[in-house]
């Protein structure tokens, strides 16, 4: 199923481009692939739940060497959102690419949905090797999503895309992966982990550091650039490639390297952990205080999802069960979250045309559905109840707790005060500030395609939901630090 | 017939030759041409085989027994590179009749059919033989047939450039056959095997030093290790297209053949590398190699000359792996030979392609053909991805070794050395993919996709490089038990 | 005066620095290939130097047993490399005629200059 699960979306990318030249037909295909995709990936989570991890082998690529599928809990957990915020963002882009009037849509919509089967693979690697294999493909898939435009912005931004994640992921993580392979003997993915005891710990540290840093996708400072530069790319591409399917597949293979090719017990005593812990804890401050600093929407967006991302590698670096079951639920929480807020970043740009946050103010009387999503949705992103994020963030706090990481927990504390302040003033001066004087707010602006509207309203509903019922991911999760 | 093979490898084409310049007629003297590059893989591949199921091959020509005949031997390594050769000239013969009429003027069509035969016969023959001489006349069969295919190319500095490779290249054939008059003065013998038997007890004396030195200089020079490359960068610009998809993917690899059947074969490994101690000249060349010819490659503005540096480069990448001495280096090294091949002969097809609709491989000449012809320039993309080691293609299993070699002798500067070049790689292929699909073609026509008869040959080394990069255990397993050969380990 | 009685091989070295000398220093293209034909003809002699043997004669069969030869075998190598050598020479002057056609110069510094200001 996993195997389905990866050529499904290209199938779908292929029917596509087949049926470019009719909108409407193209569209179904779209969204008829990402619902039948979501199928097969739910049909898997009875058996994992079970405990069965099914598994698959395509080919051996040099001796020892595997492309390989294995369903795990984590994964699954990430395919699972993937694959359903997929069904929601395509509604989305339906929407905004019309309502916005793009060119080239059957390219965007295909690389979509090849991007998709990258991210199905990175979720159902199997093995370290397959894992690099689907995160390099998902980088170049996405690269001309970002730069849809092909204008000079595009091509600009598209270089420090591609420079910043081929070169972190080329240098230091092939390196990693090699060296791995070089010492273990193997690069599957075990519980328990596979280098115990087949290095010293310097040599292991100097991999765990590799491993970090090597994650492009994952943002940690200063390798984080790249991801407001992708904030060139239309909105729904923000939206599930840069909130959801990118910058996850960073932080779950963080999470997939702590667990299954360190362990947490060899995390835990290794030295660098502790000091990579505090790079990610620098990354979330710091994150946070360039989003105050930008006044367009989607850049603010950008640097507090670099900042949240920080989050799921601090949890996987605290090196205990409380912190990665923190950072594998944060990986669901944040994305739906955060997708609710691109979403509606995306739905004010094409309805009212605004991309900067101090010419906001007012636009909620207006478009009340999309500023009360973008609140609900900051909620979660904030990490307070009502909303989803609450959980992620609790389990969190625990785990710094457990490490006795003290400075930590106050980290946590300051960056969901800053993201209080940063995410929540938008909604609020939406609804009770006065208009600029200069705006046409009110003359003919009404809320976006119903599409794109009707997308907003899952995904917020969701983030409520979650708050709710989070057992599906915690179960899975728990299922994770107890293999 | 089967026990002749070896020998009918080489008279086949060599026949041909002859042959194909009475035609006369272009395109008849192109059947002959695709008939022996045909005859020449079909060969191959049953010669490696049988190597591979029944070991070495030995073979005396006229049935004069070696060490006093000339003996072709062929095991598991030269089997591997006579399928390189014999598989590139393949493909390539199929693509260079469109590409050759449009860029050779018709009188001269079946002398370059000739010419090009002659190179490819040479160029097996090095691989072929177990005699030192015997490879000093086919090395000359091969370089002199390749000035003259290189000085056919349209452009005035063809000549030029033909002229600068005649006189490098002779200069080191010479220098390689001054090594091999040494060697024979102090063994009294040519056989590569004999040598290698006679030669431990001489190897105390003055003389095979300097026959290893003048060897060493003369092949460096043939398979154009910095710094003694500067015959390349010109020849591959001004080569007719399908002259430098077939050179940059054979002749400096049969060099590379070169370099490990006297150094491994011949002097041994011991010699080499303990008493002469040859990685400490090569492996610093090599590293200068990749990264120096790298940057340089960034800079250019003409796509073919690009990919030469680059060729520059990658040739540092398959020094380095033979500099460790180990057998996951000289395999590494191997492997990259034969994907190299792959990826530089798609590459600078695909320039051919543009060549023979726009009329120009300048970088900024192939504005918006990303829109105008897709097939061509997807393709391009490929082989640069491959090039630059993404997984899945070959460039990336031969990365994944010479990063393995280097991390198994505790040297990981040279593993990181060799990914930084791929970074490099990665900027000078992206320098012309920007251009292609990120600027709008000029006005007037656009120009048309490629004919078939040249995207099929071109899609054919494409698949190819993106097979052996899924599929490697066939390639990395010839290829480690050829180092394990070379090396005299594992048997 | 063992050093004087090998002067064949002094003879060779003292060819072999001209023509590489020639090679190297000269603009000329033709000057170029005479030293390159030059350096190649001293590795002729090196070789047929390196087959003589004291005393030693013509490698054709005769009676008796303690008839001394010199080794043919080198001989008949150089053989072949003069084949190759004059093969190589014919294709640069060749070239040579073609450069001159195309640049109206076989100097190596105007051929720079007119390739430069294009």
């Amino acid at each position: 199923m996993a195997g389905v699960a990866i050529l499904l979306p290209v199938v779908g990318a292929f029917l596509v481009l087949a049926l470019g030249k009719w909108p409407n037909l193209r569209e179904t295909a779209t969204l008829v692939t990402a619902t039948s995709l979501f199928a097969v990936v739910y049909s898997l989570l009875g058996p994992v739940r079970a405990g069965e991890t099914p598994s698959l082998t395509l080919v051996e690529v040099v001796p020892g060497v595997t492309l390989g599928l294995e369903v795990e809990p984590l994964g699954l957990l990430f395919a699972l959102v993937a694959s359903f915020l997929w069904i929601v963002t395509s509604l989305y882009a339906i929407g905004y690419m019309r309502g916005h009037h793009e060119e080239n849509q059957t390219r965007f919509f295909f690389f979509f949905a090849v991007s998709i089967a990258g991210a199905m693979g990175v979720a159902f690697a199997g093995n370290l090797f397959t894992l690099f294999a689907f995160y390099e493909a998902l980088t170049l898939c996405t690269f001309p999503l970002v730069t849809h435009h092909q204008t000079d912005e595009a091509r600009k931004a598209g270089r420090v895309y591609l420079g910043i994640l081929l070169s972190t992921s080329v240098v230091f993580q092939l390196l990693a992966i090699i060296w791995t392979w070089q010492l273990a003997g193997t690069v599957d993915f075990v519980p328990g982990g596979i280098l115990a005891g087949t290095a010293s710990a310097g040599v292991l540290s100097a991999l765990l550091v590799l491993y970090v840093f090597g994650v492009g996708k994952a943002a940690v400072m200063p390798f984080h650039r790249w991801l407001p530069a992708a904030m060139v790319a239309p909105t729904p591409v923000s939206a599930l490639l840069h909130a959801v399917a990118v910058v996850k597949a960073g932080v779950f293979t963080v999470l997939k390297v702590s667990v299954y090719v360190f362990g947490v017990d060899l995390l835990g005593s290794l030295a660098a952990t502790p000091w990579l812990a505090w790079a990610a804890a620098t990354t979330i401050i710091l994150a946070s205080l360039v989003a105050f600093t930008k006044d367009n929407l989607k850049a603010r967006l950008a640097y507090s999802t670099i900042s949240q991302l920080s989050y799921i590698v601090l949890g996987a670096l605290l090196a205990n069960r409380w912190g990665i079951i923190g950072g594998g639920m944060h990986i669901a929480m944040h994305a739906f979250g955060k997708i609710t807020l691109f979403f509606a970043a995306g739905a004010i740009l094409v309805a009212a045309h605004e991309k900067d946050i101090s010419r906001m103010r007012g636009l909620g009387r207006t478009m009340p559905i999309t500023f009360g999503a973008f609140f609900i949705g900051s909620l979660s992103i904030i990490g307070v109840p009502p909303a989803g994020g609450s959980w992620s963030k609790w389990f969190l706090g625990l785990g710094t707790l457990e490490a006795g990481q003290l400075g930590l927990l106050a980290v946590l504390m300051v960056s969901s005060l800053l993201s209080l302040v940063y995410l929540l003033e938008i909604p609020v001066r939406a609804f009770f500030s006065a208009p600029p004087a200069d705006s046409h707010h009110g003359e003919g602006i009404h809320e976006a395609p119903w599409q794109s509207l009707a997308a907003i309203v899952i995904t917020a509903t969701a983030t409520l939901a979650l708050f709710v019922w989070p057992d599906a991911f915690y179960d899975l999760m728990t299922l994770v630090v107890e293999r | 017939m089967s026990a002749h093979l070896p020998v009918l490898l080489i008279v086949v084409p060599l026949l041909a030759a002859p042959l194909a310049a009475l035609v006369r007629h272009p395109r008849g003297s192109w059947v002959v041409a695709l008939g022996a590059s045909w005859w020449a893989l079909g060969v191959s591949i049953a010669l490696l085989m049988r190597v591979l199921a029944d070991g070495t091959i030995s073979y005396e020509i006229g049935g004069w027994a070696a060490p006093w005949g000339i003996e072709y031997r062929i095991d598991v390594a030269n089997a591997f590179v006579l399928l390189i050769v014999s598989g590139i000239g393949a493909v390539v013969t199929p693509y260079a009749r469109v590409s050759v009429e449009r860029e050779v003027e018709a009188a001269r069509i079946p002398l370059f059919h000739t010419a090009f035969i002659l190179c490819l016969t040479g160029l097996l023959g090095i691989a072929v033989t177990g005699d030192v001489f015997n490879v000093f006349v086919f090395l000359e069969i091969s370089s002199l047939s390749a000035y003259a295919l290189i000085a056919l190319g349209q452009d005035r500095r063809a000549l030029t450039s033909a002229y600068q490779y005649l006189v490098m290249g002779s200069v080191g054939a010479t220098f390689i056959v001054i090594g091999i008059g040494l060697l024979y003065v102090m063994t009294g013998t040519l056989n590569m095997a004999d040598l290698a038997v006679r030669l431990p007890e001489v190897a105390a004396t003055r003389t095979i030093p300097v026959a290893f030195a003048f060897l060493t200089v003369g092949i460096c020079l043939k398979l154009a290790l910095f710094p003694l490359h500067l015959w390349l960068p010109n020849a591959y610009t001004f080569a007719p297209s399908s002259v430098t998809a077939f050179i940059a993917s054979t002749a400096t690899k049969v060099a590379v053949y070169m370099l490990l059947r006297f150094f491994f074969t011949v002097f041994g490994a011991a010699f080499s590398f303990d008493v002469m101690q040859l990685d400490m000249v090569l492996m610093p060349l090599a590293l200068v190699a990749i990264v120096s010819m790298s940057l340089v490659a960034i800079y250019q503005q003409n796509a073919k000359r690009l990919l030469a540096y680059s060729s520059l480069a990658q040739i540092g990448y398959m020094i380095l792996g033979i500099s460790l001495a180990s057998v996951t280096g000289v395999t590494a090294g191997i492997l990259h030979l034969f994907n190299h091949a792959l990826m530089k002969g798609a590459l600078f097809m695909t320039l051919g392609c543009v060549m023979y609709r726009v009329g120009s491989v300048r970088v900024e000449a192939m504005a918006g053909l990303g829109k105008t012809m897709p097939w061509t320039m997807a393709a391009f993309v490929i082989g640069g991805l491959s090039l630059i080691g993404v997984p899945l293609t070959v460039g990336f299993v031969s990365k994944w070794y010479l990063v393995l070699a280097a991390l198994e002798q505790g040297l990981w500067p040279l593993a990181v050395v060799v990914l930084l070049g791929s970074l490099l790689a990665v900027m000078y292929v992206w320098k012309v993919v920007e251009v292609a699909y990120f600027q709008p073609p000029p006005d007037g026509d656009p120009p048309a996709e490629a004919p078939l008869s040249l995207l099929v040959p071109t899609w054919a080394l494409v698949v190819a490089n993106l097979y052996f990069g899924i599929d490697a255990k066939l390639t990395a397993g010839v290829a480690m038990r050829a180092a394990e050969a070379l090396l005299g380990v594992g048997q | 005066m063992r050093l004087l009685g090998l002067y064949n091989y002094w003879v060779v070295i003292v060819l072999m620095m001209v023509g590489f000398y020639t090679i190297i220093a000269r603009d000329n293209l033709v000057k170029k290939l005479i030293g390159l034909s030059i350096f190649q003809t001293s590795v002729f002699m090196l070789y047929i130097s390196m087959g003589r043997i004291h005393g030693g004669t013509a490698p054709i069969l005769m009676e008796g047993t303690d008839v001394v030869y010199s080794n043919p075998l080198p001989h008949v190598l150089i053989l072949t490399a003069i084949v190759v050598g004059v093969a190589t020479t014919a294709v640069g002057l060749s070239l040579v005629i073609r450069i001159n056609e195309a640049y109206g110069t076989v100097e190596e510094d105007e051929i720079h200059s007119q390739d430069e200001s294009l």
